[in-house]
């Protein structure tokens, strides 16, 4: 046998042993579909998870990108002088855009927003200054120029305060810094809990096999060649576990994605629902494969050695 | 061909099974096996097979010092080893076809050689015909064949039987000491373990009698 004809053997056999151990699935459908189930679902968990801190982490990533600063003028500015500083920084290179809200509008928004109603027509004057709300050029990125135009603001004199409306932003990217973290060890667990369902589902196969492992030890079998079938069975568990995880998180993101969309159009559809379907089409079926054939050789090598000579 | 050299075998439990055991099988020679039960034949063949090494002493097959052979050899050194048993070991979820293939698919033949080869070890033990059939569709003695045929199909220059007839027939027993003597007049060094004294005493071949692990003079 040449080396080339012997190749050829190899990937044939290859070929019929990953074939047969996708039918040695297909004869025991229940528990196979079980299995795959449970592996589908521990591999959806985190992803979906995933999936939604990428939506958050989106969306924190436009507001950061407005640049929006608040500012609060002194009790003494009038409406009209109000108007007129609103109109002077509009004409600044680093201002792209300004609304002014006069103190009574202000009161009228906190009025809708709070519900409050009536009670405030008993307060004895207007507690709300008037607010220039600016919007810094896009170009203004960098935090120390949008620093330094908040500074400037902040010295001229009809201003009591200027405030870069970001901290509420920080917040919430620290909070899901932590969801972040807190997925990645719950994908880790759960990863892990693919590996033992794995191992144990092909233990089970060993066993029931290990008289039928024995001859092909005695008849010249190597330890790669008792491996390969096992290795093929954790290959089709993972891989179509993590088809099944896919197909979980595309159905359950349509199913939420009807309210989101309902949600995004009052925010004048500033986000939008990214699925990663494409990334997870790949991501899901490839981690399942890894986990499975990682499960596999763990549980082969356990009994390969039970088998051996000494 | 087969040279045991003050060879030893405790088992983990302290039992010596053999005791400086010592003795040669030239290269196409076939010899019995034989002593009481208990008395290391199975130990020595398995000894002779890797599937238990010695504790003391040198096993030397073809040339090979299996003291001396790492692990990751042992499978090749053991496809130039026919085994029969007396159990047969098939696997009885597959064809005769298959199971007598089954040294040949491990070494990675190809298909064509495949068929030929297995049909023509079916065909030397008079079982071609029932190569769709699974094991436990034939009787004993066809079964132990079916466990011949595996053992031979890729050609070994060493058979070793255990107890290859113990559950069959004086007439059955017969018939496989006969295909026996057929491998090994083609040049096979054969060995097979047996108390079946009857049936040795009728054959003229050097008998290598143990007694408590040791050899009986
Ligand atoms: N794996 C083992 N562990 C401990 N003792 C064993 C083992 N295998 C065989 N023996 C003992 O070694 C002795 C020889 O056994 P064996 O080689 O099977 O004899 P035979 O085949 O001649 O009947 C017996 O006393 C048996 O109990
Ligand atoms: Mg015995």
């Amino acid at each position: 046998m040449n080396i080339v004809e012997r190749f050829k053997n190899y990937l044939l056999r290859h070929i019929q042993v990953m074939l047969s151990s996708l039918g040695e699935l297909w004869r025991h459908p229940l528990a196979s579909i079980m299995t795959i189930v449970v592996i589908g679902i521990a591999l959806a968990l985190p992803a979906g998870l995933l999936v939604m801190l990428t939506n958050v982490a989106q969306i924190s990533g436009q507001w950061q990108d407005s640049h929006q600063i608040s500012l609060f003028l002194n009790d003494e500015v009038g409406d009209t002088r109000g108007q007129q500083l609103a109109e002077q920084l509009l004409s600044w290179p680093d201002i792209s855009a300004v609304e002014f809200k006069s103190s009574s509008e202000s009161l009228e928004e906190f009025r809708e927003l709070s519900g409050l109603g009536s009670m405030l027509d008993n307060l004895p004057k207007n507690p709300l200054p008037a607010v220039i709300i600016v919007q810094a050029a896009d170009d203004f990125s960098e935090t120390e120029n949008i620093e330094d135009l908040l500074d400037r603001l902040a010295r001229m004199q009809d201003i009591a305060l200027a405030q870069l409306d970001m901290q509420w932003l920080q917040r919430l990217r620290s909070l899901n810094q932590t969801a972040q973290r807190a997925i990645q060890i719950l994908a880790a667990l759960l990863s892990i809990s693919v590996l033992l369902v794995i191992g144990n589902t092909i233990r089970l196969s060993i066993l029931n096999r290990q008289a039928e492992i024995r001859v092909i030890k005695l008849v010249g079998g190597t330890n790669a060649f008792v491996r390969r079938p096992f290795l093929y069975t954790g290959f089709w568990y993972g891989f179509l576990g993590g088809v099944v995880a896919w197909l979980t998180l595309l159905t359950s993101l349509a199913v939420i994605s009807g309210p989101i969309n309902a949600l995004a159009s009052q925010y004048d559809n500033v986000f939008s629902l990214q699925w990663l379907a494409g990334e997870l089409f790949l991501a899901l079926p490839l981690l399942g494969v890894l986990l499975g054939v990682l499960g596999a050789w763990l549980a082969v090598g356990k009994h390969l050695s039970a088998i051996e000579p000494n | 061909m087969i040279n045991f050299n003050q060879v030893y075998k405790r088992y983990p439990n302290q039992y010596e099974a053999l005791s400086g055991l010592s003795f040669h099988l030239e290269r196409g020679e076939m010899a019995f096996l034989t002593g009481h039960s208990g008395a290391g034949k199975s130990t020595l063949l398995k000894l002779i097979a890797l599937i238990e090494r010695s504790t003391h002493g040198q096993v030397i097959i073809n040339n090979q010092n299996l003291g001396r052979m790492p692990k990751w050899k042992v499978p090749y050194y053991r496809r130039m080893i026919g085994l029969v048993f007396q159990d047969h070991n098939l696997l009885h979820d597959r064809t005769v076809f298959d199971n007598v293939a089954l040294p040949l698919i491990i070494s990675g033949e190809n298909h064509r050689e495949i068929g030929r080869r297995v049909r023509a070890a079916l065909d030397k033990v008079g079982l071609l015909g029932k190569e769709r059939n699974l094991p436990i569709a034939l009787s004993g003695g066809e079964q132990q064949r079916v466990g011949i045929a595996r053992a031979v199909v890729n050609r070994p220059p060493i058979l070793l039987a255990d107890e290859p007839t113990g559950n069959l027939d004086p007439e059955l027993s017969q018939e496989i000491m006969q295909l026996f003597e057929q491998f090994n007049q083609v040049g096979v060094t054969v060995f097979i373990a047996s108390h079946d004294h009857d049936l040795i005493s009728r054959m003229p071949y050097r008998r290598i009698v143990l007694q408590n692990g040791r050899l009986a003079e």
